[in-house]
């Protein structure tokens, strides 16, 4: 077997052992969407006649409209919380240690973890995205193409984020912290386009909201989804997604590669 | 191969100004036992990590070679030629012991068929047939060693290192893992242990060397070792206070201690020894209430270059005894 083929092998080893984990202890996972499906409910059916007056008129529906390609990245956001907590502990494990003393593809054990937060990821997005249907979220003519690359968006986003979270949680040194450091991934949507549009928020505030990763990728999704204008949210919004990946992919395998934190 | 298994030279780890390997020297044959003994904080484990590359030593060590490949130059073919068991079970506690050990079996790029018979062969060796489906978080000390141990030889290492590997087992998973590493052995495989129990370099090991303050403190067989402290004696014990004091008159040699009302001579303990020991007892009328026979075992050599005193109870130093 080529050097290749047997990384593809050892990351698919790899990616088998963390969806084992995330079958076995599910709670994790499914607390991180709670975050998510309890903040649509709260803003749909609690703050929802003042929110959607706030987005210039319209009703409650379109407000769950506007709301939801936010709430959407945002459960990404929140998954990912989980993938730093998990590559915490799980480098506090003996296995780690094993791992590294073997002829394995080293960021294969990394790989792992992003394919499988990626998948967990995406179940998190259709799960929450199936809440929004159910509380009357409808796509306004997207077509067949407009879906896909919806999705690809969204996978994107969730990989990038991913590899930022695996980042931090090797440089932390427990479980809480990593949760901790990670927490801007689920707060950065509330500085974002997602809740209200950038326009109502006050002039010193509003560069910091639209050059951030979310706003773009959130626009982008609304344009796709419910036809409103991109313009350079597609291609900010990619880039940002490339930009972090690559980022979080080299400093996480240069944290992993070197020595094993000394347990103190 | 060729050359030893194992030879590093000039080993040397420091983290921060805390030096914990100061310029070791070790050398292990092919097939053989060896033994790193030390006490706690000695640097074994440091020992350890840095041979099976999970952390680099110091740039000013000297050439380190494992299985004959350059740890420095080439560590995944070093990777290749070991198995580790750490002092922590190095378990997914998360999964079953079977899917652990299929784990190892892929991670050896091992084709399925082949991976599902080591896996169950190992798992029937080590007693883990009937646990196999259980997470392996719910395992015993011992089980979880053995299936540690099953997951190092999951590849056939030629070279395995074993940290610790019975402390805190009972008596029986001791002596079970002991048998383990026998078996081991006769297979041919180069075993790497550390410990701090010298009654298992003893049982176990071809070569000892004693790490102490980050060096070697003493290095040889546990014959070689334990004739580096000559403290065999013969000890006699009385209860009556009066026949203590004849005894010592009639054996002028002998150390004694008139609070424990022992005598102490000094002998290496042959057949020929005791006998005109026991002759001269009988010819002064000396009855001892308890005789007891002490070679020196390497209790007394690991005291001896480790500590920096003696605790009460090891025998003096010959020169006393043999007055």
């Amino acid at each position: 077997m080529s050097s290749l083929s047997l990384a593809v092998r050892d990351c698919s080893t790899m990616l088998r052992r963390n969806l084992l984990h995330a079958r076995r202890y599910p709670s994790l996972t499914l607390n991180l969407l709670l975050t998510p499906i309890m903040l649509l409910l709260l803003f749909v059916y609690i703050f929802g006649d003042t929110m959607s007056a706030g987005i210039g008129g319209g009703d409650r529906s379109d407000y769950v409209a506007y709301i939801v390609p936010g709430l959407l990245l945002m459960t990404i956001g929140s998954t990912t919380i989980g993938t730093a907590v998990s590559v915490s502990n799980d480098m506090t494990e003996g296995i780690i240690a094993r791992f590294r003393t073997m002829a394995i593809h080293r960021p294969s054990v990394l790989v792992g973890h992003v394919i499988g937060s990626v998948l967990q990821a995406v179940t998190s997005v259709v799960l929450v995205g199936a809440v929004a249907v159910a509380i009357g979220f409808r796509s306004t003519g997207a077509t067949a193409l407009e879906w896909l690359a919806a999705l690809g968006l969204l996978v994107l986003f969730a990989l990038a984020l991913t590899w930022i979270a695996v980042g931090m949680g090797l440089i932390s040194p427990n479980a809480e912290a990593a949760g901790n450091n990670a927490m801007p991934l689920i707060l950065l949507p509330l500085l974002s386009s997602a809740f209200v549009p950038l326009d109502s928020m006050p002039g010193w505030f509003r560069p910091i909201a639209e050059y951030q990763p979310f706003t773009p990728a959130i626009e982008t999704l609304r344009g796709l989804l419910l036809g409103t204008r991109i313009g350079d949210n597609g291609w900010l919004a990619v880039a940002w997604c490339l930009g972090l990946a690559v980022l979080g992919y080299f400093w996480s395998a240069s944290k992993f590669a070197g020595d094993p934190k000394q347990p103190s | 191969m060729t050359g030893p298994a194992i030879a590093a030279h000039g080993l040397r780890k420091s983290y921060g100004d805390k030096t914990v390997l100061d310029g070791v020297d070790l050398t292990v044959a092919e097939g053989t036992v060896f033994s790193l003994l030390g006490p706690n904080g000695a640097g074994k484990t440091t020992a350890v990590k840095i041979l099976s590359t999970l952390i680099s030593p110091d740039p000013a060590s000297g050439r380190i070679s494992v299985g004959g490949h350059d740890l420095a130059a080439d560590p995944q073919a070093v990777r290749a030629a070991i198995g580790v068991t750490g002092q922590f079970s190095a378990v997914d506690g998360l999964i079953t012991g079977a899917e652990n050990m299929l784990l190892m079996a892929d991670l050896h790029h091992l084709p399925r068929r082949e991976g599902r018979r080591v896996t169950a062969e190992l798992l029937e060796r080590f007693d883990l047939t009937e646990a196999a489906a259980k997470p392996a978080s719910t395992y015993s000390g011992g089980m979880r060693r053995r299936l540690d141990i099953a997951m190092t030889l999951v590849g056939s290492p030629r070279i395995i290192f074993l940290d610790e590997p019975t402390t805190g087992l009972d008596p029986r998973s001791r002596h079970n893992m002991w048998q383990i590493i026998r078996e081991l052995v006769t297979d041919g495989v180069t075993v790497f242990l550390t410990t701090q129990y010298l009654d298992e370099a003893d049982e176990l090991a071809d070569r000892i060397a004693v790490l102490h303050n980050g060096t070697i403190a003493a290095e040889g067989t546990a014959a070689e070792l334990k004739r580096l402290v000559p403290g065999g004696h013969v000890r006699l014990r009385f209860t009556d206070p009066a026949a203590h004091r004849a005894a010592a008159s009639a054996l002028r040699e002998a150390t004694r201690d008139d609070e424990a009302l022992t005598l102490q001579i000094a002998s290496a303990g042959s057949q020929r020894e005791l006998r005109l020991l026991l002759d001269r007892l009988d010819t002064a009328g000396i009855e001892a209430d308890e005789l007891t026979v002490h070679t020196p075992d390497l209790d007394d050599v690991f005291f001896a270059l480790t500590g920096p005193t003696r605790p009460a109870g090891i025998p003096d130093q010959p020169q006393e005894t043999a007055r």
